[in-house]
């Protein structure tokens, strides 16, 4: 994406002011979306991305600077900008030459999205809206959205490293409104995967807007959500927002080093029932959270954080890695080029159990089965978190019953890890997510069998 | 340095004779300073660029966008625009603003302070803010974020139809988020922000008292048991619960019949204590702003008079839907579609302050925080459930904190429901203008 020499020449200019580590990222990022909306191709969308980012590094100072402007000039402006951000002092020159690092190609689209017709693109809109309002009158409102983007990268640092990798990931969801004498309901249904075109030979877009319409129909009959603590069953795939903020968020090593994490200093200690197994793993090919590199230029790696109910390790980027004297976990990411990189997580999910899943719900007496969860936000500091639940359900004497209308739970994750009474053999990747942390967001994916919490609060209005 | 309308016009020199084209360019600098353990974290400095291209033809719309002003990307963006209109199904409701005669209303956003003051000054609050939080009491354990940020931001929109309107603003704010030992040996935290139009006007003591008192006042907070107090929000969660409102008062909503408000204008939506409007022309709100994301002037627009609905937030495309005019109420990033929605929200004071409404209340919930309001709320039905934290009130006093709660309910039914609005009117840094609140009706979910 750029020149050798250029790139050397930008990380000597970074380092002119007596840096310690000096960094430049390029991106550059194409994407396309549509959308339908009462029956209609609403609008196509094409975007275009293209920039650097120059960060360098004095003691526990980072200067950052970015730019759109690639050229020479471009580059040592922000290079400049940077260094005098960073302002270490000493000074003089220090060479810099990267050398190329051979990274594994695994995240190969089949079909990359520009070889791929926008008359093709817009076709699945229109098969998903047919395919919802097939579902009945009772689907008033359909709207469906395609996506995708292809985001080249480029990482090269003063410690020699350079490395690249190419980007293909593909959305689609429908959501749908149903219309009945308890007012309106929405449905949703996403799938999204780090691969091109090709998507859409394993995921029917016409299956998807029928699940979605479903659950829109459903929730007509819902009754309003209890309110208070009980037990909740979380169904397969849906889990594993509730480990990404029950614990997830809390296990980044930025965040633990400053002690805003009820998980600080407790590597080694029993956090959870020796039931969970948690892991986070960049390398899960085709994932919404998957790459080959981070954006810090380190490999992907399958990092187990929680073994067994003890806490094993945290996540890492290269600053925190590096006060540490240890590798990085390649969890460094950033939204674009214009935002300095931090740890985050990629794929984060919790192994299988050994327990039925129909026996998970049987032997529940009385509570809630939540098959859908939507987001959720946690306060790393205190552990309280809570999640959404678009499509749960009453339990009642061992039964999945009555739908009930969405609403959050609220836990405190550490409590929360040590209710966890069973797990089961159902293993399951969620829907495709955007995990925000100081304002970037970037791709998450998450996983989890079905699994029982003996107690959580659910925040319905049936007093 | 560009000047952003004449590239805009550029750009549109290139619409053929059968096309509406519709360009926005903007450009912003950014500083953003992060400090921590006395030391500079992060420093960023920055300036980007964003260019957005609509092409109307035949009812058909296509949009194509860009984040560089560089000339072999500028020139793709036309052609690439008016490709994607081929694709897209005629409606009438598509098409570019056009001049109204509404006079524009210059408001001042620019403080040259923001350009004048020097980067370490810029530091130096960042630093002070963490200095005084750590000094403002001996349980204060950390700072998790001490965080200076200002940017310098202009805007053109231009279009085939006569639109050339240019907006600038400045914005400075810091903000902070503060660790409390608890009784316990847990955490609670406290957050507070605070902006305005440039550096000079930022009051850093003020910030860190508030981030330290309200963590302060969680200590040994629990779970609640389940019940319906009456809930009071100060001003600033009053602007959020009021900012959900004017979501569902999106024309665009109403338009697509997702929002339990459509076609209820002249109805009583509300108690009648509540009068809401959106005013972008008043300077004293951080969201005031000459022209809105199309280009038209931006102006009052009244939303609930006395309990009962007055009308929508519409820009061009949703008010063609419903056969009205745009109310300049077009928000848009550069590189999106626009959508219409609120930039400044002004309720209208009634009586009384967060004291006295205490002092009346036998069994009630002062709000400390909201959590989950993204995935907690559902605008097309109205039902709301999210997480908090606060304080009990117990017979006209202040009583035992809580959190690990939920709060829940429906929105409609809650404006209903709202028992008094005060008089005690606050800026916030989000733009609105409004009073506190206080709300019957709604279900407190507790584990206790």
């Amino acid at each position: 994406m750029l020149d050798h020499e250029l790139i050397n020449r930008t990380l000597g200019a970074a380092l002119r002011t007596g840096g310690e580590f000096a960094e430049v990222f390029v991106e550059d990022k194409r994407s396309s979306s549509a959308t339908l909306d009462d029956g209609r191709v609403e609008e196509l969308t094409s975007g275009r991305d293209r920039g650097a980012g120059i960060r360098v590094v004095v003691g526990d100072t980072t200067g950052f600077a970015h730019t759109a402007d690639l050229s020479e000039t471009g580059l040592r402006n922000a290079a400049d900008a940077a260094a005098a951000a960073a302002r270490g002092g000493g000074g003089g020159v220090r060479e810099v030459a990267v050398t190329p690092v051979d990274t594994p190609r695994t995240n190969g689209a089949r079909i990359a999205p520009e070889d791929v017709a926008k008359a093709t693109k817009v076709e699945l809109l229109s098969l998903a809206d047919a395919a919802a309002r097939g579902e009945g009158n009772a689907i008033t409102q359909v709207s469906a959205r395609y996506g995708d983007s292809r985001r080249r990268i480029l990482v090269a640092n003063s410690d020699g490293l350079l490395a690249e990798d190419d980007q293909v990931r593909t959305l689609f969801s429908v959501s749908c409104v149903a219309t009945g004498d308890t007012g309106l309901q929405t449905g949703r249904e996403s799938t999204g995967r780090t691969i091109g075109f090709e998507l859409f030979d394993e995921a029917d877009v016409e299956d998807m807007a029928r699940r979605a319409a479903g659950r829109a129909i459903t929730k007509l009959a819902a009754r309003p959500a209890p309110s208070g603590a009980m037990p909740v069953v979380v169904g397969p795939g849906g889990g594993g927002v509730l480990f990404h903020e029950a614990c997830g968020h809390g296990l980044e090593a930025d965040l633990v080093a400053k002690a805003a994490s009820v998980f600080a200093g407790r590597v080694g200690e029993e956090v959870a029932t020796p039931l969970v197994t948690l892991v986070d793993d960049g390398t899960m090919a085709g994932e919404w959270g998957h790459f080959t590199i981070d954006d810090e230029g380190r490999p992907a790696h399958h990092n187990v954080l929680i073994q067994d109910g003890v806490l094993t390790d945290y996540m890492w980027d290269h600053l925190r890695a590096r006060k540490e004297g240890r590798p990085s976990s390649g969890n460094g990411r950033r939204q674009s080029y214009q935002h300095l990189p931090m740890v985050r997580m990629t794929n984060t999910y919790i192994e299988n159990g050994s327990d039925d899943p129909a026996d998970i719900v049987s032997s529940t007496d009385n509570g809630i089965y939540v098959a859908q969860l939507g987001g959720g936000q946690v306060n790393t500091a205190t552990g309280d978190f809570v999640f959404g639940m678009t499509e749960a359900y009453l339990i009642e004497n061992g039964e999945i019953t009555e739908p009930i209308r969405e609403g959050n739970l609220i836990g405190n994750g550490p409590e929360v890890l040590t209710r966890i009474d069973a797990l089961g053999d159902d293993f399951a990747m969620g829907s495709p997510g955007t995990c925000g942390k100081d304002g970037q967001g970037v791709p998450v994916g998450d996983g989890t069998p079905t699994l029982r919490v003996t107690s959580l609060t659910i925040g319905g209005t049936a007093a | 340095m560009t000047d952003l309308n004449e590239l805009a016009r550029s750009i549109l020199a290139g619409a053929a004779g059968d096309e509406s084209v519709e360009v926005c360019v903007g450009r912003a600098v950014e500083t953003e300073v992060r400090v921590h353990g006395a030391a500079v974290e992060s420093l960023t400095v920055a300036e980007s660029h964003g260019i957005g291209v609509r092409v109307v033809v035949d009812g058909r719309e296509g949009i194509a966008h860009a984040g560089s002003f560089d000339d072999d990307v500028v020139r793709t963006l036309l052609h690439e625009a008016r490709d994607n209109a081929g694709f897209a199904e005629p409606d009438d409701r598509v098409g570019l603003a056009r001049p109204d005669g509404v006079a524009v209303v210059a408001v001042d956003r620019w403080d040259r302070a923001v350009e004048t003051t020097s980067t370490d000054d810029k530091i130096a609050l960042a630093l002070e803010l963490e200095a005084a939080v750590t000094a403002a009491d001996e349980r204060v354990r950390g700072v998790r974020a001490a965080i200076y940020g200002d940017t310098r931001s202009e805007t053109a929109v231009v279009n085939t139809h006569g639109i050339d309107a240019h907006t600038s603003a400045t914005m400075a704010s810091i903000s902070t988020s503060v660790l409390v030992d608890d009784i316990d040996g847990g955490t609670r935290t406290g957050g507070a922000v605070d902006a305005a139009r440039g550096p000079t006007a930022l009051d850093v003591a003020k910030v860190a008292d508030l981030a330290v008192a309200r963590g302060l006042q969680l200590l040994g907070a629990g779970p609640p048991t389940t019940g319906r107090p009456l809930v009071v929000l100060e001003p600033r969660f009053a602007a959020t619960i009021l900012a959900l409102v004017a979501g569902m008062l999106s024309g665009e909503r109403v338009v697509k019949g997702r929002t339990p408000f459509a076609d209820r204008i002249g109805d009583a939506v509300a108690a009648g204590a509540l009068t809401l409007y959106d005013d972008p022309t008043d300077a004293a709100s951080l969201g005031a702003a000459a022209t809105d994301g199309e280009g038209l002037a931006c102006r009052r627009v009244p939303l609930i008079s006395g309990g009962s609905l007055d009308g929508y937030l519409h820009d061009t495309r949703s008010a063609r839907g419903l056969g009205t005019s745009s109310t300049g109420s077009a928000l848009r990033a550069v590189r999106g579609t626009p959508g219409p929605g609120h930039r400044s929200l002004h309720a209208a004071p009634g009586d009384g302050g967060l004291d006295e409404f205490i002092a009346g209340i036998a069994d009630g919930l002062l709000v400390a925080s909201l959590q989950g309001l993204h995935s907690g709320v559902n605008a097309v039905s109205g039902d709301f459930s999210v997480g908090v934290e606060g304080v009990r009130i117990r017979d006209g006093a202040l009583a035992e904190p809580i959190r690990e709660a939920t709060l829940a309910g429906a929105i409609p039914r809650m404006l209903l429901d709202i028992e008094s609005v005060g008089a005690d009117l606050e800026t916030q840094p989000g733009g609105a203008i409004v009073p506190s609140l206080v709300l019957a009706g709604l279900t407190l979910g507790g584990g206790a």
